[in-house]
This record gives C-alpha cells, sequence and structure tokens, in this order.
C-alpha cells in the first residue's frame, strides 16, 4: 500500500485529524464569544451601510431642502424635529425626516449614513498608516538594536509622553486643519504602539533557531526580517490595529469636534454634532444621533478587538 | 533599594522631558508663514516684527535658540500672551486650579465607582450584575467624551429642571455666591508676586477646597454642583476601564490556590475577600490609572469646552483656534510634563506595591 492509499484507509474509519489552520482556529473561538460576534455584526451592517448610502439615503447628505424641487416650502425649516408618519407626530403631507433637519436644513438621517463611509475611512486609513510606519520602526529597531533602537525607541517614548489627543491637536496646529491632516495626526500619534509590538515580538524571535538557519543558507536580512520574522507579529498586530481603530475613530471626532478635522459640508459625525452643540436644548435629536452612531462604531471595534485578543491568544488553546 | 529605583527611574525620564521640550521648541518653528506676526498678530509692522526677532534671538542658530528656549523654561519665564496681554506663567496659574479640580474629581468618581462595580461583577461573576457592568464598561469606553457631557447637561439640567436631581450645565459657580480667597477670609494680607501669595493663590482658585478652608458651605454646595456633570463626563472612560481591569484582576486572584486555602481556613466571606483577595488585584489597576490620566488630561480640554470651564485644556484650544502660539508652546510643555510626572508617580507606586519590579 501506498503512503496515499493507507491515509486514505485511515481516512474511511475517521482514525485522521484533519488538521486546522490557525485561522480556523481563530475563527472558532470567535465565532464562541458573543460579544465578539455583536461586534462584528454591528460592523457588518455598518460597512453594508457605506457601500449603501446612496441606496437607503432620502435625501442628497449636502443639499439643503430649500434647493429640493418639489419640497414643500413651509416645512423646510432650520432644524426641523423628527418627522416619522407612522408614530403619527406629524401630519401626512410633511415629507417624512426620522432625525429630523439640520441647522442648514438638510436631512440628518442621510447625513449619518454617509458619515458611515467617512468614519470607517477614517479607522481604517490612519490605523494603516501607522501599522506601515510603526512596523518598519519597530522591526528595524528590535533586528538591528543599537543605538538605532535607543534613537527610535526613546522618540516613540517622547510621544507617548503626550496625552494622544493634545498631540494630535498640536500636530494639526502645525499643518492646519483639514480632514487629511487631522488623519495624518492621528496617524502619527499612534505609532509609537504599534512600533512596540513590532519590536518585542521580534526581539523575541530573533535569537531562534530558525532565524539563524535562515542566516546560515544565505538568507539576507530583509528575506529574514519580512518573511521570518515579521509573521511572529501579525496576531498582536491585529489585535492591537482592531482596537487602534476604536480610538482613532474617537480621537477623529474629537478633532472635528473642535474644528481641526472634517470642514464643512462633509457630513463627518464629530463635525455634525460640534455644529449643532449649542442647541443641544432646543434640538437635542442633532446631538444625539451622531454622537450614538460614533459609540456604536466605536463600540463594535472594541468588541471585536476584545474578541480578537481572546481567540488568539495561545494560553486559551485548550478551549478550542 | 526603593532610593535607588525611584533615582533610576526619574533619571530614565530627564530623557523624556528634554525630548518634550525639543519637540515643542520644533512645533512653533515649523508653522508655516514667520513666527512674528504668528506671535503678534498679522498687523504688526515690520519695525515692530524686526526689534520682536532679535528681542526673541529669533535671528540666532537654532542650536543657540533653543538654549535660549530651555533657560526661559527653566526660570518659568513662558513670555506674554500678546492676544490676551497677559504673562503666560500668570495665566496658567489661573487656569491650572480649574484642570486639576476637574481631573482630580474625575478620577474620583472613576475609582470610587470603578472599583466595586468590578470587584462585585467578579465576586458574582456571570450573574446578571456582571453582564451589566460589562455592557456599561464597554458601551463607557465607546462614548465620545463631548457627547456624553451634551447629553448629561441635557437631561440634568433641562428635563430634570425643577426636580432636586438638577444640576447647572456650565460654569463653576453661580453668579453671587461669595467666593472670596481663604487667606481673606483669615484675614491675611500678601504681597502680590511672593511665593507665598502665588501657592495660596493658587489653592483657593480650586473651589472646593477654597470653600472648606474659609467654612463658606455655600460655596462648598454650589461649587459641588457645578462639578459633578463635567466629572461624571470626564471620568467615564476611566471608570469603565478600571472596572474592567478590576474585574478581570479580581477574577485572576479569586482561582489562585491561597484564597481556597484562606476559604478552607473558615474565614468569612468578607475577609478572604478584602484582605486576601482585594489587596493582591490592585496593581494592575495602578498600571490601569496611570493609562486613563492621559485620557483625563485629553478629556479635559473637551469637557472644559462643553460646560464652559476656564481651565487649561480649553485656554490651549482657544489659544489654538486663535493661533496663539506662546500659549499652545508653553500650556503643551506643562501639560505634557505634567503628565510625564504623575506617570512617573504611577511608576512609583507600582514599585513600592510590588517588590519584585524595584529589584529587577
Amino acid at each position: 500500500m501506498t503512503q496515499d492509499n493507507k491515509v486514505a484507509a485511515l481516512d474511511a474509519e475517521g482514525l485522521t485529524l484533519k488538521s486546522v489552520s490557525l485561522w480556523q482556529v481563530t475563527w472558532r473561538r470567535l465565532f464562541r464569544r458573543r460579544s465578539a460576534m455583536v461586534g462584528l455584526g454591528i460592523l457588518g451592517a455598518l460597512i453594508l451601510i457605506a457601500f449603501a448610502a446612496p441606496l437607503l439615503a432620502p435625501y442628497d447628505p449636502i443639499r439643503s431642502m430649500l434647493d429640493v424641487d418639489g419640497y414643500p416650502r413651509e416645512f423646510a425649516k432650520r432644524r426641523a424635529a423628527p418627522c416619522i408618519h407612522i408614530m403619527g407626530d406629524c401630519p401626512d403631507e410633511q415629507p417624512q425626516h426620522i432625525m429630523g433637519l439640520d441647522g442648514n436644513v438638510r436631512d440628518a438621517f442621510s447625513r449619518l449614513l454617509y458619515g458611515t463611509r467617512i468614519s470607517l475611512f477614517i479607522g481604517f486609513s490612519t490605523v494603516t498608516f501607522a501599522i506601515v510606519i510603526g512596523t518598519v520602526l519597530g522591526a528595524v529597531s528590535g533586528y538591528f538594536g543599537g543605538w538605532l533602537d535607543n534613537v527610535i525607541m526613546r522618540f516613540m517614548d517622547v510621544l507617548l509622553a503626550f496625552p494622544s489627543l493634545l498631540l494630535a491637536i498640536a500636530i494639526v496646529t502645525v499643518l492646519g486643519p483639514g480632514l487629511t491632516n487631522a488623519l495624518l495626526a492621528i496617524g502619527i500619534v499612534s505609532i509609537p504602539s504599534y512600533a512596540r509590538v513590532v519590536r518585542s515580538s521580534v526581539l523575541s524571535v530573533r535569537e531562534m533557531d530558525y532565524v539563524s538557519a535562515t542566516r546560515a543558507l544565505g538568507g539576507s536580512n530583509f528575506d529574514i526580517l519580512f518573511r521570518r520574522i515579521l509573521p511572529n507579529a501579525l496576531t498582536p498586530l491585529i489585535v492591537q490595529g482592531t482596537l487602534g481603530i476604536a480610538s482613532a475613530i474617537l480621537d477623529a471626532a474629537a478633532l472635528s469636534f473642535l474644528g481641526l478635522g472634517a470642514q464643512p459640508p462633509l457630513p463627518e459625525w464629530g463635525k455634525m454634532l460640534a455644529d449643532e452643540r449649542n442647541q443641544v436644548f432646543t434640538a437635542p435629536h442633532l446631538v444625539f444621533y451622531p454622537g450614538f452612531a460614533i459609540m456604536l462604531t466605536v463600540l463594535a471595534f472594541n468588541l471585536l478587538g476584545d474578541g480578537l485578543r481572546d481567540a488568539l491568544d495561545p494560553r486559551l488553546a485548550h478551549n478550542t | 533599594m526603593m532610593l535607588q529605583y525611584i533615582l533610576r527611574r526619574v533619571l530614565t525620564s530627564i530623557p523624556v522631558i528634554f525630548g518634550i521640550l525639543l519637540v515643542t521648541f520644533m512645533l512653533a518653528r515649523v508653522i508655516p508663514g514667520d513666527p512674528c506676526r504668528a506671535i503678534l498678530g498679522e498687523k504688526a509692522t515690520e519695525e515692530v516684527c524686526s526689534r520682536f526677532i532679535r528681542e526673541k534671538g529669533l535671528d540666532q542658530p537654532l542650536m543657540k535658540q533653543f538654549g535660549i528656549y530651555l533657560g526661559e523654561i527653566g526660570r518659568g519665564e513662558f513670555g506674554q500672551s500678546y492676544r490676551l496681554s497677559l504673562p503666560i506663567s500668570r495665566l496658567l496659574a489661573e487656569r491650572l486650579p480649574t484642570t486639576v479640580e476637574l481631573s482630580v474629581s474625575a478620577l474620583m468618581v472613576s475609582l470610587l465607582v470603578g472599583i466595586p462595580l468590578g470587584i462585585i461583577s467578579a465576586v458574582k461573576h456571570n450573574s446578571w450584575v456582571d453582564v451589566l457592568t460589562m455592557i456599561w464598561a464597554n458601551t463607557g469606553v465607546s462614548m465620545p467624551v463631548f457627547w456624553l457631557g451634551l447629553m448629561l447637561a441635557y437631561v440634568f439640567s433641562l428635563l430634570l429642571k425643577d426636580t432636586p436631581f438638577w444640576l447647572p450645565p456650565s460654569g463653576r459657580v453661580s453668579p453671587g455666591i461669595p467666593d472670596d480667597p481663604f487667606y481673606e477670609v483669615w484675614g491675611m494680607t500678601l504681597t502680590d508676586g511672593t511665593f507665598l501669595f502665588g501657592l495660596l493663590g493658587f489653592i483657593s482658585r480650586m473651589n472646593v477646597i477654597n470653600a472648606l478652608l474659609s467654612a463658606n458651605w455655600e460655596l462648598l454646595k454650589d461649587s459641588i454642583e457645578h462639578l459633578i456633570l463635567p466629572s461624571l463626563a470626564l471620568g467615564t472612560i476611566p471608570m469603565a476601564l478600571i472596572a474592567r481591569m478590576a474585574r478581570s484582576s479580581m477574577l485572576d486572584v479569586l482561582g489562585q490556590d491561597y484564597i481556597r486555602t484562606a476559604r478552607a481556613k473558615g474565614l468569612s466571606f468578607n475577609a478572604v475577600i478584602f484582605k486576601h483577595a482585594f489587596r493582591n488585584s490592585l496593581l494592575p489597576l495602578v498600571t490601569v490609572i496611570g493609562l486613563s490620566l492621559g485620557s483625563l488630561l485629553g478629556g479635559a480640554v473637551l469637557t472644559e469646552t462643553i460646560f464652559g470651564l476656564s481651565g487649561v485644556g480649553r485656554t490651549l484650544f482657544e489659544a489654538i483656534t486663535a493661533r496663539d502660539y506662546g500659549i499652545v508652546q508653553a500650556f503643551t510643555v506643562v501639560i505634557a510634563v505634567f503628565f510625564v510626572a504623575l506617570n512617573l508617580l504611577v511608576d512609583i507606586s507600582y514599585a513600592y506595591l510590588d517588590p519584585r519590579i524595584r529589584l529587577n
């Protein structure tokens, strides 16, 4: 009997174990955590909304109702309260606005839906930026060591010495307000945590036998670092990155709230909230919904990140 | 041993502080446009500008400028805010007490609520209390501070109007409440500019302490009322972090053998929880408190803006929008150094609680 036939025979008797990859194990463990599933569910819905915003939104997010053809003028009022027909709180001839109109007579609901795109974009772009730079810095620092390591890591310490929001504010002051600069600032501020994660995983495997083996086989530094060492940093990076998206979205919203991030007429949630903050007593709906949307998005990434951390933790392996 | 650890730790924060000074120095130098008009305003004439540049040493080489800058900071001279025509150090002395009072009370709120919540949910693991606490903790860390602040103001100042739960939406004291500094109430006369004047003045600007020291109960009640909403807004994220950490570290400890031994010895439930378990679960909590400080100081900008408190954060923000770089630079330095000092304190208390750290 050849090897293959033997395996096939054992298979038929149900005696072989299917090999399971790390990702399958992780997925399975993640699936068992209710909070992570809630996070994944919310996130899935948000991504769907982001893609389908033009289909779901009843109005143009940056167009005033006063400019919409055929819109009854008597109802196009600034900061009109929500009008939902099935709730019976407004006359049938009034156009439906489930989150009301904002200070520029735009449909708040449509703006909220489009805002999903901006928030998700903020989260993913800043974290990608920070991961790429942080990984290079951390990898170089950990792999080569010496004075280079000292210089890079001391600089990271200095960045960490500032409260992150304040440092981001300071950077935006220099670069000038605007969404792109705010994203850059938040990206820069979050570099140190990724650099640290990568550096520590590089340090933990740098002296291992398989690394020496690659070197003995003539592998270049680049080869060793990127093919052999860095894959070890992948799991902590995924966890850190997921949680990092959450704080990036919060910080970006805070910058926009302070007027340093997204500029009008962009339907960014932090900015929407900031524009109406003085009207919180008269038009609370215009403050409540954008903030709630921020919270929900941040919550989704936090739950997913926590779940991933537990699922990827090898110490919990016996639970699979 | 402890002293040696403290000394080493203080020495290692010196390069960080040096780095902070370097970063803030560069910050003011890389601002686009000419520094004179950035600081003095767009309308500054050529003549005024050239004098300003000579006085400030801005025509000197960068290294020398940095030296001058270090000397100024070392002497506590932060220069002048031309917009407000006030020395910046004075502005700092006026605004810092508000922020200190706010951050301390927010931290108190988060500890006094977070720790018990964490302990209860660990002891009653998987009960409804635990589930609710965890839901609360997860949503708490996800809330934007500014949103929470506005919503709290809406609920407590508008919806609960004419009920005993009404709280003021902004400010530090209601108009008409006497808030004389305690040293004047005591009959002390101090001369402006002395160290004692500065120190007592600083303390007297923390309203709650001032009210206690001058036995001014009306002011005490009023300033506490004004402090509740901002502290809740600012304290919620740390509170959630602390509750989560308290729970998980308590759960870790409760699973240890010595807890089982203590129970087997017949010790009461409370003795086991508070004497054996809680003390040992404190350590990770100290770390989280250290981590919360950053969000406290950053959140102070947002909270002060919403509740109209003229503290360091709001002043910094206003200076940024008005392009008053002198204030931006000075306040950033002070906040960052403050932050480093607090983290140092956290590390030292960590070493005090856990001998293994200082021995390594």
